[in-house]
């Protein structure tokens, strides 16, 4: 559509100033918290709310505060192993339920769909009563004492994946399946060098979103982490209920800064391949 | 599509990871919760499963059965919220110009990838007694004194400003629960406004309609899928919070999910939360359902 002066036309919506005015009130009610908590994580003033100078003092304070770290490096493994598995087994799943016929198919796409729908605080109990009597919850030395987390995340990560792994594969085109199977290629390899390479947008985008729902979540790591195991939205949390303090924005604002970094990558990293998978 | 007997090794592996996975890490663990709900407490720890209804019995009591009241409302008026002010922005968003389109997007979606923890947080800098809404409240109100005392009314205002408690209270959760969700909302309705047939509404107002009746019998009927997706989208993860509620509520703001945790964590009533977690997903398949019943009677599919 052609930049026109004059009367906005009838479908231009987005040109006329009540719905602009709109779009600038929301997208300030969404944004200036969250500037708010960054700007003030550089003020030099314990109580965040006057401006008295830019300082980055807290950052040194939350850099050596040891717990955070290890509740920080923590969090990053987490979501650095949940986002590994729950790419495969999500992409796998996709290619199951894309390509075959089976008994009980209804079912294991309903079971699919279950981790993404129920209320979170559901799924996070049940984590906790099935760890709790298997005896992982507690008294399990550093990294295997993560292992719950992680296995949760996983849980209601790879079924998202699925999701966008699929929408995928609707696009597919069969006969190059079968073009690449009649011209001797096995199984694997028709996987390796024919879906793959089609599904790597889907793939991209499902391991993005994986990321950012583990990087993201609270109410699931808050259930299945045990007494001795920190991890970053754990601290905050306890931090926060002390009260608030310039750490915890200072905290938080190198959690948002990682988060838009691996985000940024990632979407650097699809950009090319979608423009080239456009029909 | 192929039978599953027609390469059955690569059937299962592709099946079984993600569908064991599932079985053992979330099927399993719920119906575990399924059962305790039918259990007693025998002991600090200990359960034994009895097949007793007292669980349930109790967790219909007025007490409970008031929260769950409680919870429904919060969460319906934090949806009908969101609803109401993602409406304009998904429409202004799918009708901008190509090339302003994905920046747009991108701004709905980024705060989504913020911790929610991070973004409750925020909101209570926002809304405390000292906060940041207050800070401009009382700007505006020292400004609005000294335009009113030389004509004498400045009285209206009273002696000092008084800060407005915003926060620990119902109202704050409801704001907490539309800022979080806010971007659910928003995509779903983007999504089907975006592939709706334009003539449509061409051919509405080349008709005569006002702009007020094309958007009431025309774009909010073609949208309706993505209505009820939103809202499904909001209102479940809004019926289920335990955070925003625990941060931004007051004494009298516990919610459903509140009780659960509490009942999991410092309680230890485990069966008394098995049954309320129960009876929350309960209520959440019953709003499923009644989303397809929905999406059928338009005749769309979401």
């Amino acid at each position: 559509m052609a930049e026109r002066r004059g009367a906005p036309g009838p479908l231009e919506y987005t040109r006329r100033f009540w719905v602009r005015a709109w779009l600038a009130a929301t997208f300030l009610f969404l944004y200036a918290p969250i500037v708010i908590l960054v700007v003030f994580s550089f003020n030099d003033s314990r109580r965040n709310i006057v401006w008295r100078g830019f300082t980055t003092k807290y950052y040194a304070k939350a850099m050596a505060n040891d717990s955070l770290i290890e509740a920080f490096t923590n969090s990053l493994v987490v979501a650095f192993l949940s986002t590994l598995v729950s790419t495969v087994l999500g992409t796998l799943l996709a290619l199951a339920l894309w390509r075959f016929r089976f008994p009980g198919k209804p079912v294991v796409e309903g079971a699919n769909a279950l981790p993404i729908v129920i209320p979170e605080i559901c799924m996070g109990v049940s984590l906790l009563v099935f760890f709790s009597s298997i005896g992982l919850m507690s008294g399990i030395p550093w990294p295997a004492s993560l292992t719950p987390i992680v296995i949760g995340h996983i849980a209601f990560s790879f079924p998202f994946v699925a999701v966008v792994v699929r929408a995928r594969l609707e696009g597919f085109d069969r006969s190059l399946e079968e073009a690449s199977k009649d011209l001797g290629a096995s199984e694997w390899q028709t996987l390796r060098y024919v879906m793959i390479p089609f599904l790597k947008p889907g793939i991209v985008a499902g391991a993005l979103l994986a990321m950012t729902l583990s990087l993201d979540d609270f109410v699931i790591t808050f259930f299945t982490s045990g007494p001795e195991t920190i991890t970053f939205p754990i601290k905050i949390y306890s931090m926060v209920r002390f009260g608030a303090t310039p750490e915890v924005n200072a905290a938080s604002t190198v959690l948002i800064a990682i988060t838009l970094l691996l985000t940024v990558i990632a979407m650097r990293m699809q950009a090319p391949v979608r423009g080239e998978g456009k029909e | 599509m192929d039978s599953w007997r027609s390469a059955p090794w690569v059937f299962w592996a592709f099946l079984l990871p993600g569908g064991l996975w599932l079985l053992l890490f979330f099927l399993v663990p719920l119906a575990m919760v399924w059962v305790l709900a039918f259990g007693e407490r025998a002991g600090p720890v200990e359960i034994v499963i009895t097949w007793t209804l007292d669980n349930y019995r109790q967790a219909l009591e007025p007490i409970y059965l008031g929260l769950f009241w409680k919870s429904f409302w919060i969460a319906a008026l934090a949806t009908a919220i969101c609803l109401v002010i993602s409406f304009p922005v998904a429409l202004a968003v799918s009708f901008a110009p190509a090339r302003a389109k994905p920046l747009l997007l991108m701004l709905v979606i980024l705060p989504f990838w913020t911790n929610l923890l991070i973004r409750t947080y925020a909101m209570i800098a926002v809304l405390r007694t000292k906060g940041y809404l207050n800070f401009g409240l009382e700007y505006l109100w020292t400004g609005a004194k000294a335009l009113l005392t030389p004509i004498g009314l400045g009285e209206l205002l009273g002696e000092r400003f008084v800060p407005l408690s915003l926060l620990y209270n119902n109202t704050a959760v409801v704001f907490g629960i539309v800022y979080v969700y806010l971007p659910f909302m928003v995509l779903p309705l983007y999504a089907t406004l975006e592939r709706l047939d334009r003539s449509l509404i061409e051919a509405s107002l080349d008709l005569g309609a006002s702009q007020a009746r094309t958007f009431r019998s025309v774009i909010v009927p073609l949208a309706w899928p993505g209505i009820v997706s939103g809202i499904i989208l909001v209102f479940i993860p809004a019926l289920g919070t335990f955070l925003i509620s625990d941060l931004l509520g007051g004494p009298d703001s516990q919610l459903i999910g509140n009780v659960i945790e509490r009942q999991f964590k410092a309680a230890n009533n485990i069966p008394l939360g098995s049954a309320l977690s129960f009876l929350l997903l309960y209520m959440t398949f019953l709003a499923l359902a009644l989303r397809a019943w929905l999406a059928g009677r338009r005749g769309y599919r979401g």
